[in-house]
């Protein structure tokens, strides 16, 4: 590890793990299957998954929200919050918050998400009491004091400056721009500078009344933990929330502009690319047969068709791949890559012709066969830690798939026909691609091409 | 938070974390049970069982990293682990990658200054057979021109994504090549760009041939396995794959003791937000005398860990002169290694001013030392790593496969958390006086433009 650069043959592992956490899913760990839904007593529902082998509890909630319930004019609010609810709490400012979760080595964080606002807890069992504790007050009471307001109001500051000239943030700033124009999701996650500057702690402390509700909470707990002691610190930590959020209503959108090639000019050596269309709801009967499309064009291993083309064959990309993107009021589909900017349009039309030829012609097979047995066989890797488990499990009920989803999925897999794959192939696919891109603009910049 | 670590530091804190629970365990936490053989070849193999799901890690170490490449052939370990996905006389191209792309096994690779690394992740029914794979490709690699040119363009690929079109990431390769005047620590694991782009299939074959063979590497096998029968898959998959009788020791050219403050200033039109970086030249866990390099490992921790740390508490929460500030220890090497320092300035602030501030904070730990608590913290949040690893068997591996690659034990891994235990502030003290003196480091300016003449003579 002395070298500066960790190098990886196949392709950027975040990227990778994108792909791995969007994983619809198979034949789990035994301790998986047996996931319980408790109801504490005050009435909040939480699903539980024991593991007492390590001596440890790990939590994951999500509440609906995240940045389309930021004020219109002011995006970057739910990012700003996630960022302060460990800056102090209760009668402990920031110093006192902090050493009081290292003192035990509790690990807290908050995510900001475009629907959710993701919290997640990991602790030893022995300050199991204390990290829920530390949990309920930067939920209840997070103190925004004006020293840790401005403070990461500085460190968000200079993260959006660094994305700035960052290809890959500005083509996906880009795409969310010109695809959901006036729409909540058309701003980024982050914000703006301008935004950020703006934000002030009435504004940090309105969304949180609006938002931090117990009607949409989700909660997955996975660890050395009995359902009655869960109910107890679930009560402990969430029940004094309002029993309804006030969210302002998100309307349904389609991206816009799908055909439309918007240049950001940047002088990098590589170009960033995001081609991005229509997708499916997570709910669409057609989803996991989408699913099995995408993974077959694009998804989450070494046997693609992209990978084959761009990377393998002409060594365009490092990194390309495909994803399915749902979200409460849209949907979505991406295909992103990182190629040599001289190139750059050449990987746009080899990207595209793929695209095209599967959405006119479908899988074979044998493809699809293939891609079933994967997609089965690596659910069981979304769930080899505590906190993945959790995760998949909050995820679960965000999507409304059902407790027994883990166990119906396999037959949902198994359901999806040549014929199936071939039809949503080309309802996922025919719709076109907005193209953004950020480099130079010589060479990533052609005519559109008429998408069928 | 907004407190983001750098994704080096980030991987520099994880490779030296180690595997066993707190010396004042949980009641009921378990060590790892963790055992080792040898097959006659030569091959290690590490098992960690782990029984929560049905799934296995299966990973291999060869130690060989970039620091062991040619000169003039920089890139040629990180280009050979590309190309060894590439097939074999038994296994054509994409074989490997189709069995594991239809049971839903995950796969990768990854190349270090010191150690070469790949990795398979399948249901546990698998390793047999992916052990098999690995077997065969640690011998029968088949090259043409027509795989090894486009993957060229590939890595070049790779290339511009990490670093060229990375200011940060530019600004550290040229502070690693002034830190190192000897040691080939000092070169890009990826290369030089201009030897990158005539790297050939003869290079990779000569390099294949004289550093891949069992007596050279470490399997680490962590999931939902036996050790017996772990070991009658090995001697079956690897056993019959011949030693090679010329793999050298790694004696690379030493590092002078360093002398010269050095400063490097990289200007960038595309950095929009400024900062401050240094790296001191101090001991890794192999090269270091008696506990010095747990002494480091906490004096990093107490300097740059986190919202508690010395230099987060001091330049970004007292002073508000930074956004960000922290430390990182890449202990896990075979040669001398760096304890690296960053931080961002406020707006208005100067990097001068920034990095005199770094100075202060240094100076006073090497002063007064640390207090009792901040120390207790910070060994506390380590040796709770420690158990937090355990909740993920590719972590595990991963933290055994480096360790044994870079010279260390089991051994020395399980008792890492009691050794850390025991490091005293007179130790924390010591070391801050020892290693971080100036004259150990290269200090980095990551700037927009250089100063024009008028402001260089000012």
């Amino acid at each position: 590890m002395s070298g500066f650069v960790w190098v990886c043959a196949r392709r950027a592992l975040a990227l990778a793990t994108v792909v791995l956490a969007l994983s619809a899913g198979f034949a789990l760990p035994a301790s998986a299957t047996k996931i319980e839904r408790i109801t504490s007593p005050g009435g909040i529902e939480a699903w539980l998954v024991r593991e007492p082998s390590l001596p440890l509890v790990a939590m994951e909630f999500a509440f609906r929200g995240g940045s389309s319930q930021d004020p219109a004019d002011k995006p970057g609010v739910a990012h700003m919050v996630t960022t302060l609810l460990d800056e102090g709490a209760g009668d402990l400012d920031s110093r006192a918050f902090n050493e009081r979760l290292e003192d035990k080595a509790i690990q807290l964080k908050f995510t900001a998400g475009r629907d959710t606002i993701t919290g997640s807890l990991r602790t030893l069992v022995d300050h199991r009491d204390e990290a829920f504790g530390l949990m309920k007050l930067a939920l209840t009471a997070p103190r925004f004091d004006p020293d840790a307001v401005e403070r990461m109001r500085a460190a968000i500051l200079a993260e959006l400056r660094r994305q700035s000239t960052r290809p890959l943030d500005l083509a996906d700033r880009q795409w969310w721009e010109t695809a959901f124009p006036g729409h909540p999701y058309g701003h980024a996650i982050q914000g703006t500078v301008e935004s950020v500057g703006a934000i002030n702690t009435a504004d940090l402390k309105a969304y949180i009344d609006r938002v931090f509700a117990r009607d949409t909470l989700k909660i997955g707990i996975v660890g050395d933990i009995d359902a009655e002691t869960a109910g107890r610190l679930i009560d402990s930590v969430f029940g004094t929330l309002p029993a309804h959020a006030k969210l302002t209503p998100v309307p349904d959108v389609e991206p816009q502009a799908l055909g439309r090639r918007v240049p950001v000019k940047l002088d990098v050596p590589q170009t960033s690319l995001m081609l991005g269309g229509k997708g499916l709801a997570r709910l669409d009967p057609d989803y996991m047969a989408a699913y099995l499309v995408n993974h077959i064009l694009g998804g989450g291993s070494f046997t693609s068709r992209l990978y084959h083309e761009v990377r393998e064959k002409r060594g365009l990309a490092y990194s390309v791949f495909s994803m399915l993107f749902p979200l409460k009021h849209t949907a979505a589909f991406f295909v992103m890559t990182g190629t040599r900017a001289d190139r750059a349009k050449e990987t746009v039309d080899v990207i595209e012709s793929e695209v095209r030829r599967i959405a006119q012609e479908g899988p074979t097979a044998d493809e699809l066969a293939k891609a079933k047995s994967y997609v089965k066989g690596s659910y069981a890797l979304a769930f080899d830690t505590s906190p993945k488990i959790a995760t998949q499990l909050v995820q679960i009920q965000l999507d409304h798939l059902g407790i027994d989803y883990v166990d119906r999925r396999i037959a949902m897999i198994d359901a999806v026909t040549v014929d199936d794959a071939k039809r949503v192939a080309k309802r996922l696919l025919a719709g076109g691609l907005l193209v953004t891109d950020a480099g130079p603009t010589q060479g990533a910049v052609g005519k559109a091409p008429a998408m069928q | 938070m907004g407190r983001a670590m750098s994704c080096a530091a980030a991987l520099a804190f994880a490779v030296v974390i180690a595997a066993q629970p707190m010396a004042s365990p949980p009641a009921h936490a378990q060590d790892p049970k963790v055992s080792k053989f040898k097959l006659a070849n030569g091959l290690q193999v590490i098992v960690i069982p782990d029984h929560r799901a049905p799934v296995v890690t299966h990973m291999i170490y060869y130690k060989v990293g970039s620091s062991d490449e040619p000169p003039g052939k920089s890139g040629i370990a990180h280009f050979l682990e590309h190309l060894m996905f590439k097939g074999t006389q038994k296994n054509p191209a994409g074989q490997f990658s189709q069995v594991l792309g239809t049971i839903g096994g995950q796969e990768n690779a990854f190349t270090t200054a010191d150690y070469t690394g790949y990795y398979q992740r399948v249901p546990r029914e698998y390793l047999g057979k992916v052990m098999g794979y690995e077997a065969d490709r640690m011998t029968g690699l088949v090259l043409s021109d027509a795989v090894v040119l486009p993957e060229r363009d590939v890595v070049l690929e790779e290339y511009n994504m990490r670093v060229a079109n990375s200011p940060e990431a530019r600004l550290g390769e040229q502070m690693s090549a002034a830190l190192y005047l000897n040691n080939p620590y000092g070169r890009p694991v990826i290369g030089w760009r201009s030897e990158i782009e005539k790297l050939n299939r003869k290079d990779a074959l000569a390099f294949y041939r004289r550093f891949y063979a069992p007596n050279n590497a470490v399997v680490v096998i962590a999931g939902d396995v036996a050790p017996d029968e772990v070991k009658a898959l090995a001697e079956k998959a690897y056993g019959a794959v011949p030693r090679r009788a010329d793999v050298e020791t790694r004696a690379r050219p030493k590092e002078p003791p360093p002398v010269a403050v050095r400063k490097v200033t990289m200007d960038d039109q595309r950095v929009a937000q400024p900062s401050v970086h240094r790296y001191y030249l101090v001991p890794s866990y192999s090269t270091a005398k008696g506990d010095d390099a747990e002494a480091i490992d906490v004096l990093a921790q107490v300097l740059g860990a986190g919202a508690n740390s010395r230099l987060y508490r001091h330049l970004v929460v007292d002073k508000r002169l930074a956004t960000s500030a922290g430390a990182s220890y890449q202990g896990s090497a075979v040669d001398p290694t760096k304890l690296a320092i960053y931080a961002t300035p406020q707006p208005g602030v100067t990097l001068p001013g920034l990095e005199s501030e770094i100075d202060a904070v240094i100076a006073e730990i090497v002063a007064k030392g640390v207090a009792a608590d901040e120390l207790e913290r910070a060994k506390t949040r380590m040796i709770a790593d420690a158990v937090y690893a355990q909740d993920s068997q590719a972590s595990m591996a991963r933290w055994f496969g480096v360790a044994l690659s870079t010279g260390s034990t089991v051994q020395d891994v399980l008792t890492w958390p009691d050794r850390i235990k025991a490091v005293t502030a007179a130790q924390v003290q010591a070391a801050a006086k020892t290693w971080l003196d100036k004259r150990r480091s290269v200090t980095g300016y990551l700037v927009k433009s250089l100063p024009g003449p008028e402001e260089k003579r000012s």
